[in-house]
Order: structure tokens, then C-alpha cells, then sequence
């Protein structure tokens, strides 16, 4: 991505964040809906992308952090708490519990790390679905109100599309602090090489656990504000499926690229509504899509972007050489 | 005093045995239909490093294969000959050559999330072509019960299991004893040396895709007839025989067949006697717990490093 000049790169920033803020002004109640979601499975799947793509371990539980998030947000709120408690209560609990199911990440890697999340994932779909006294099991969680932001009512699609849009905002340049930070540097050296990154001093247990809590405390933001966007949950949106779709976000965008979930998650959530012409089709025209993707670049959509800028640089280094040498060989 | 009360409730703990066996055959015949299925994925997982997240769904696409047969007219026998065919060209060969071999040298992580994506697929594929309903299977073993130790029990489970036995008899002697069951462990426990002692390990990698294909296309003709055809009943069946692969020892044939039949008791007892809401939590713990104390699985090795 360095090729890129760094003027150009804060230019094409700015254009796009600029799109996002004007364009969706006439949208309609659907297609706000849309991008909200969008939004919010971005902030998910950015956790999933510190996990996996920075820290290397692989979740299958991110669904169900998003689904501890919404119902920390739709209990609390429903009873009278501000949104903004909410997230902090749905923060820390997934912080504490992410912590915790980092512990198997200590002693077991790769697919067994991967099924024991998956275990978790499903036993957090039974207790959605099974404490009535708290979850109101299959009956759900409805009339969950939308907050107020410094005094404004974000109960109309735009204001709240602004509110999910401007976390997306505040969760990216936290995270983009985070890796630019020592923290982020040892995520990384976690992911490739722990063996030489405990040799120079880095304390990986508490790293990995760290991973994990921060990346699951996202999936609880997320959830913060998935609650308020539907307005009334059930447990069905946070079975498995939603984990395996947050991994499929995370991986077909570009794992440990910094952009890559925002393109995974529009992937993920504009793309069946573009294809909705072909009906019944479009999950299995998805499923074709992301496997094909995956044969042709195994690093994601920004990993082809990656490559072809790599070969750029090397095609213009080469040119320089030749350009060198001739003048050289030309020199007396 | 006690024994009265022994006289008393001798009835009713006649009953809670007799329940209990019923309860036990029953959680058997569903293990073995479980233990077939984590066979196959062990043997993906050996030969070529495949998690298969797709496994359940492949468990689910024969049934809707012999149902098609048969609503073009084929009797019930050419249904299940054809349904297998099928089963070994699509998610044998065509599994291997289309989506194995491209995604292998990508490494474990992006051919697992494939197989998630062809799980998708092949859900969504038979909603649509197929029907979103459950249809109802016919049985290969006839309804009715039988006498068993002077109980009767349910045909149906008695058969099933015998039939899952047979078969998983059939497999292990082919791999322990036959001179191709030796060249295919050979091939999946350590490819180099095989292929320098003369192992065609290409071959018997694409054989083990085409015994995990009649695995599934076995176990589909078993279990369907219990739990009806649908398009999501893969989900569940695949979950199953993933805990009941790992609880057994993830790189041994006879752990994942010991894994399936206890994930499939612990289930049945498990709906009867802990709860029926968190019947289904009751496997995932006892992984979460055989994962943190024995990751290896009940019967596994420790996996040797590849460097």
C-alpha cells in the first residue's frame, strides 16, 4: 500500500468519507438500514480482524459477542438505562469473558482454539435462547429505543445511520492508534513468530489474552449498536452462522490488512441486496463468489490489491536498476 | 423397611432401566451414524489437511440425491446405487479436484473458510432446486420392534447400529489389513517417505476423498430416515461429528469412532436426563473440557510438529 503517495491516500480518505456522509442523505428507509448495518458488522469484524489478522488466532465466537453486546444494549436500555451505559456494560463484559476464553487460546492453537470457540458460540445461542427471565428467550427483546446524541433524537434512519457511521469512525482511529502502538507491534510478532517474540521480552500470554478481550469488547460494541438499529432482537441473528460470516468478512477482505474488514463487511451486507434480482440465488452466487475469490487470492480482496502494487514497485525497481546500470556501462 | 420399599419401587426402577437401554441403543445407533461421518473428516484431515466445515452438509446433499432419483422413477435399490455415484463424483472427485487441490498450498486457515462458503452453497443449492420443506426418507430397515434381552427395543436403532458396525468394521479392516489401507495411512502419516518408498500418495489422497464421499452418502441413507430430509438438517449433523471427531482424538480412526458413539449416548442421555433445553450444551462442554485436559482427544497421539 506504500506506493500509494501519502497525500493521494489522505485525499481518497477524505473523498470517501465525504461519499459517505453526503450520498445517503436521500436514501430511503431501507438502504439506511443497509449501511447502518454495515457499519456495525465493520466494527465487528475490525475485533475479529485484531484477533485473527494481527494477533493470528483464530475466533469462531464473534457473533456471539456481538449477540452479548445487543442484549447488554436491549436489557439495559429497555429498563430505562442511557445508551451510552450500555456500552460500557456490554465493553466490560465482553472484555472480562473474551479474557477468559483466551485462556484455551494459551494452550491450544489453530483448530482447536477454533472449536472451542465454536463451543462457545453455540452455548451462547442456548443461553440467549433458553433464559426466559432474562433474554425473554425465542419472544425476544422488542421496542428497544434509539438514543439521544448531545440532545439530538436519532429515532429517524439518517441520524442514527450518522451515529453508527461516527462510531465506525471513533473504533477506527482507536484501532489504527492500537497498532501503531507497542500493543499492536507485539499482536503482530504474536502472529509471526511467538517463539521469537517471547525470547525478546514480550509477555505473550497477557498479549494474546489481550487479543482476544479487545477483539471481542469490539464484537460488544458492535452489538451496542446492532440493538438499537433492529429495535427489537431475538436469538436467531446470533447462532453460528454469524460468527462463520463475520470469519468469512474477515478473510475474504483481507486479514491484517486495516481496511480489509470495511470491504469484507460491504461484501457481506451490499452484495446479496445487489444480487437480490436473482432471487433465490444470491447466497449460492455469494458461496461461489467467496470460493473462487479464495482460490484466486487466499489474502483476501486486498491482498490482490497488495500484490499488484508490490509487483508495481518491483517493475519500477527494475526499470531504475536497468537506468543505473546503462548509465553506468555509457560513463567513460 | 427397606425392603418394602424395595418391593415398592421395584416396578418403577424396571421402568427406568428399561428406559435406560432404550435410551442408550438409540444414543448408539445415532453415534455410529456420527462416528461414520467423523471417520470421514479425520481421514480429510489426515491426508490433506482439510477441515471440511462443509461435512454436515455433505451428510445432507445424498438423501436429496436418491430423492431425485427416485421422483425420475428409479426404485429405491438404483436410488441409493445412483445416490452414491453421485455422492463420490461431487464431493469426492469434484470436491478434491475443484476445491481441495487450488486452495492446499494456501495453507489450513483459507481452505477451512472455502469449505464454510461451499456449506453455503450447498444449503442454498438444494433450497432451490430441491424444496425448503422436510421430506420424509424411506428406510432401508423395516419399522417394528425386536426382543432384545427380553426387552423390546426399536428395529430401526438395532438395525441402524448393526449396519454403522458393519460398516465401520468394513473400513478398518480395509485400512489395517489391506495392502491399499497400509499405502493410504502411509501416505497420511508421512507423505515424503511414501512417496519415496514407492506410494502413489497422489492417488491415495484422492482415495480417501472418495471413501469419505461413500461415508457420507452411508451415513445420509442411515440418518435420514430419522430426522426427515432438509436442507438444514447439516448444520446439527456436521456440529455432531465435529465434537465427536475431536472428543475421540482428531488423528485416529478408531478415536473418532469411539468419540461418535459416546457424543451420540451422551446426547440421548443427556436429553433425558439434564434437560432438553441444554441437551445440546452437554457435548459442547465435554469438548470444551476433553480440548483444555487431553487435546489430543480420548484416544489420540499428540500431534507431531511438521517443520
Amino acid at each position: 500500500m506504500t506506493a500509494i503517495p501519502k497525500y493521494l491516500r489522505i485525499a481518497l480518505g477524505l473523498v470517501i468519507i465525504v461519499v459517505l456522509i453526503v450520498v445517503p442523505m436521500n436514501f430511503n428507509r431501507y438502504g439506511l438500514y443497509i449501511l447502518s448495518q454495515w457499519a456495525v458488522m465493520t466494527i465487528a469484524a475490525m475485533g475479529l480482524n485484531l484477533t485473527l489478522g494481527y494477533a493470528g488466532q483464530v475466533s469462531l465466537a464473534q457473533g456471539a459477542f456481538v449477540g452479548i453486546g445487543a442484549y447488554a444494549a436491549a436489557i439495559t436500555t429497555t429498563s430505562g438505562w442511557p445508551l451510552i451505559a450500555a456500552l460500557g456494560v456490554a465493553i466490560v463484559l465482553c472484555f472480562a469473558i473474551g479474557w477468559v476464553l483466551g485462556y484455551p487460546a494459551l494452550r491450544v492453537q489453530h483448530h482447536y482454539l477454533a472449536f472451542v470457540t465454536l463451543a462457545f458460540s453455540t452455548l451462547a445461542f442456548l443461553v440467549f435462547r433458553n433464559e426466559d427471565w432474562l433474554t425473554k428467550g425465542i419472544y425476544g427483546i422488542s421496542n428497544i429505543p434509539r438514543p439521544n446524541v448531545f440532545g439530538f433524537a436519532t429515532n429517524r434512519p439518517l441520524p442514527f445511520y450518522y451515529l453508527c457511521l461516527g462510531s465506525l469512525g471513533i473504533v477506527t482511529s482507536a484501532v489504527w492508534w492500537l497498532i501503531r502502538s507497542p500493543w499492536g507491534r507485539a499482536f503482530v510478532a504474536l502472529r509471526e513468530n511467538p517463539t521469537r517474540a517471547l525470547s525478546l521480552g514480550i509477555d505473550t500470554r497477557r498479549y494474546t489474552l489481550m487479543a482476544f478481550a479487545i477483539g471481542s469488547a469490539l464484537g460488544g460494541v458492535a452489538g451496542t449498536l446492532y440493538a438499537p438499529l433492529t429495535q427489537y432482537i431475538d436469538p436467531v441473528p446470533f447462532n453460528l452462522s454469524l460468527s462463520l460470516d463475520l470469519l468469512m468478512m474477515v478473510i475474504v477482505g483481507g486479514a491484517g490488512f486495516f481496511f480489509g474488514p470495511f470491504l469484507g463487511a460491504m461484501i457481506a451486507v451490499l452484495l446479496p441486496e445487489w444480487l437480490r434480482f436473482t432471487a433465490g440465488y444470491y447466497l449460492m452466487l455469494y458461496a461461489v463468489a467467496v470460493i473462487g475469490l479464495l482460490i484466486y487470492s487466499p489474502t483476501g480482496i486486498l491482498g490482490i490489491l497488495d500484490r499488484m502494487l508490490a509487483e508495481r514497485r518491483t517493475k519500477v525497481a527494475s526499470a531504475l536498476r536497468a537506468v543505473a546500470k546503462s548509465r553506468l556501462e555509457t560513463a567513460p | 423397611m427397606l425392603s418394602a420399599s424395595r418391593v415398592m419401587f421395584g416396578h418403577l426402577e424396571d421402568v427406568v432401566m428399561s428406559n435406560l437401554l432404550d435410551l442408550i441403543i438409540a444414543g448408539l445407533a445415532t453415534g455410529a451414524i456420527y462416528a461414520i461421518v467423523a471417520v470421514g473428516f479425520t481421514l480429510l484431515w489426515q491426508t490433506s489437511q482439510t477441515i471440511n466445515f462443509a461435512q454436515g452438509e455433505f451428510v445432507m446433499l445424498p438423501a436429496f440425491l436418491m430423492l431425485a432419483a427416485m421422483q425420475v422413477g428409479a426404485p429405491f435399490w438404483l436410488a441409493i446405487l445412483i445416490g452414491v455415484l453421485l455422492s463420490m463424483l461431487l464431493l469426492g472427485l469434484g470436491f478434491k479436484i475443484l476445491l481441495v487441490d487450488p486452495m492446499l498450498r494456501h495453507g489450513v486457515l483459507p481452505l477451512a473458510i472455502a469449505t464454510m462458503a461451499l456449506a453455503i452453497g450447498i444449503k442454498e443449492a438444494v433450497k432451490q432446486f430441491f424444496s425448503a420443506e422436510a421430506s420424509p426418507f424411506p428406510s432401508v430397515v423395516p419399522a417394528g420392534d425386536v426382543t432384545l434381552f427380553g426387552r423390546h427395543v426399536a428395529l430401526q436403532s438395532v438395525g441402524v447400529l448393526a449396519l454403522a458396525i458393519l460398516a465401520v468394521i468394513a473400513l478398518t479392516t480395509f485400512l489395517n489389513r489391506s495392502s491399499i489401507g497400509h499405502q493410504m495411512q502411509a501416505a497420511a502419516q508421512n507423505p515424503t517417505v511414501a512417496r519415496i518408498v514407492g506410494v502413489p500418495v497422489e492417488r491415495m489422497i484422492l482415495l480417501t476423498f472418495l471413501i469419505n464421499a461413500v461415508l457420507v452418502a452411508l451415513a445420509s441413507l442411515l440418518i435420514t430416515p430419522i430426522y426427515l430430509a432438509k436442507f438444514s438438517s447439516g448444520e446439527v449433523l456436521g456440529q455432531a461429528a465435529f465434537i465427536a471427531a475431536i472428543v475421540g482424538g482428531f488423528n485416529q480412526v478408531r478415536g473418532a469412532i469411539a468419540g461418535g458413539l459416546l457424543i451420540g449416548v451422551v446426547d440421548n442421555l443427556a436429553a433425558a436426563y439434564v434437560s432438553t433445553q441444554y441437551r445440546a450444551a452437554v457435548p459442547l462442554i465435554l469438548l470444551i473440557v476433553i480440548i483444555l485436559f487431553r487435546p489430543q482427544g480420548l484416544l489420540g497421539r499428540p500431534e507431531e510438529r511438521t517443520v
